[in-house]
């Protein structure tokens, strides 16, 4: 029988984010903040955020929570009423990429 | 891809409704010959944003590293004296040999056991595959590969309906995620189409048999053909991950926002020397995929008569070889 000691790591899913996926928003965000599986590669992990025109929104400062290895942020200007895009790249601790992106809506 | 081995040697008809899952046996392959890459590891089942699960019944069409350990399938079956049960235990490995190409080992060992009569046990044939990804496309989650099936012929015990001729089954690999389905269409995102058809080519023509006919007092021979099949399979998937990650938070948590329902069709038609009805089995069921293995069960369930009239099931534990050891597997093991 083959007995299997798995190391903390493997490829990141997102557990949660805020905004939620998919969600509908009255005021704008601050910040989009996701919450992944796994622990993250800070220099290697990215948040985008992009208006219905397709551009960048986003201050550009992603950055891994400083006491949570697996929760990554990225600061957001006073953003307008629409629907935003975000999408995500990440590398976990043990080098495996994954990426994806889903959208929310500010309301107003 | 090991589910793909599975699905190709399972073989339906009235007389014999063995081998449903197949078997299990692996060899380590070439796990020394490893050699460390800095590169960074594309993890598995991955197409853009879409994680496709490694499917039961059907063979999905990653090449990666991984272990069904085990595929454990049952049913019962009419038979001259009473029902028969046919439990079969399998397993396949997969490992990662070059870049978006893998070799994977399968085996299984079957038991059957005829109303009161003692169970016949065997293994299946030794089956092995190559497996090659020729194209990814991320923002459409398509992927595309090729492989070659090779049963061992004589591997297996011959009582139980191993052959004693190997057959080899090149087989097209497809998987489909709609995420770039329109955002006015979100609840159709989730859903994920993975597809194989491949010919089954057995090396023997047919199968000869000698017997003594005492109205006649001559031997007679007789020519059992063994038809060329076209093995095809669809598994149909709504993935509540996709669902979660990218479409909508409809605040789904532990366990289940890890599910994935799906719908798989095993199917065989014949295509020359014994022109028969297609057959095959249509096997709903739900995996739950973790971070380092998925467990998958699904119903078994014949689509004609021609394939059988009761209903099985098929259960396998499934273990993502590269996320469990990730220094040795998430690379392949050559990578020129």
């Amino acid at each position: 029988m083959l007995v299997f000691l798995p190391s903390a790591w493997a490829h990141a899913f997102i557990d949660h984010a805020e905004p939620a996926v998919g969600s509908k928003l009255a005021s704008p965000p601050g910040a989009v903040k996701i919450w992944f599986t796994e622990r993250l590669e800070p220099a290697l992990s990215t948040i985008q955020v992009f208006d219905s025109q397709g551009t960048e929104v986003d201050k550009r400062d992603t950055k891994v929570d400083p006491k949570n290895g697996q929760l990554l942020v990225v600061s957001l200007p006073a953003i307008k009423t629409g629907k935003y895009r975000v999408t995500w790249r990440v590398v976990s601790v043990d080098t495996h990429v994954t990426n994806g992106s889903f959208e929310f809506e500010v309301t107003g | 891809m090991t589910g793909t081995l599975a699905a190709s040697t399972i073989h339906f008809s009235n007389m014999n409704f063995k081998n449903l899952i197949p078997t299990a046996f692996y060899i380590p392959l070439g796990m020394c010959a490893l050699v460390a890459m800095p590169n960074w590891a594309d993890a598995h089942g991955f197409a853009g944003d879409r994680f496709f699960p490694a499917t039961i019944s059907t063979d999905d069409p990653f090449a990666a590293s991984e272990l069904s350990l085990p595929t454990i399938s049952a049913i019962r079956q009419p038979g001259g004296s009473g029902p028969v049960k046919d439990i079969n235990i399998s397993a396949d490995l997969s490992v990662l040999v070059l870049p978006r190409t893998a070799v994977t080992i399968g085996d299984g060992y079957q038991i059957v056991k005829p109303a009161n009569q003692r169970a016949l046990t065997g293994f299946d044939n030794l089956t092995a595959n190559v497996l090659f990804e020729f194209y990814e496309n991320d923002p459409h989650e398509l992927i595309t590969s090729v492989g070659l099936t090779w049963e061992i012929g004589g591997t297996g015990r011959r009582s139980l309906g191993a052959s004693s001729f190997s057959t080899f089954t090149p087989t097209f690999y497809v998987g489909k995620g709609l995420g770039d389905l329109p955002s006015s269409l979100p609840w159709l995102r989730p859903i994920a189409l993975t597809g194989e058809v491949g010919l089954s080519i057995p090396s023997r023509a047919g199968d000869r048999s000698v017997s003594f006919d005492t109205a006649t007092g001559r031997n007679q021979v007789t020519i059992t053909p063994n038809p060329d099949l076209i093995q095809w399979g669809i598994a149909v998937e709504y993935s509540l991950i996709y669902l979660q990650e990218h479409v909508k938070d409809i605040g789904l948590r532990a366990p289940f926002d890890r599910l994935i329902p799906l719908v798989e069709f095993a199917m065989h038609t014949p295509v020359n020397r014994l022109i028969g009805p297609t057959t095959g089995t249509v096997n709903p069921g739900i995996i739950w995929s973790g971070q380092y293995s998925q467990f998958g069960v699904e119903a078994v369930i014949p689509v004609n008569s021609h394939t059988g009239n009761n209903v099985g099931v098929v259960a396998q534990l499934h273990f993502y070889l590269d996320d469990i050891l990730p220094k040795v597997f998430s690379k392949p093991l050559i990578n020129p």
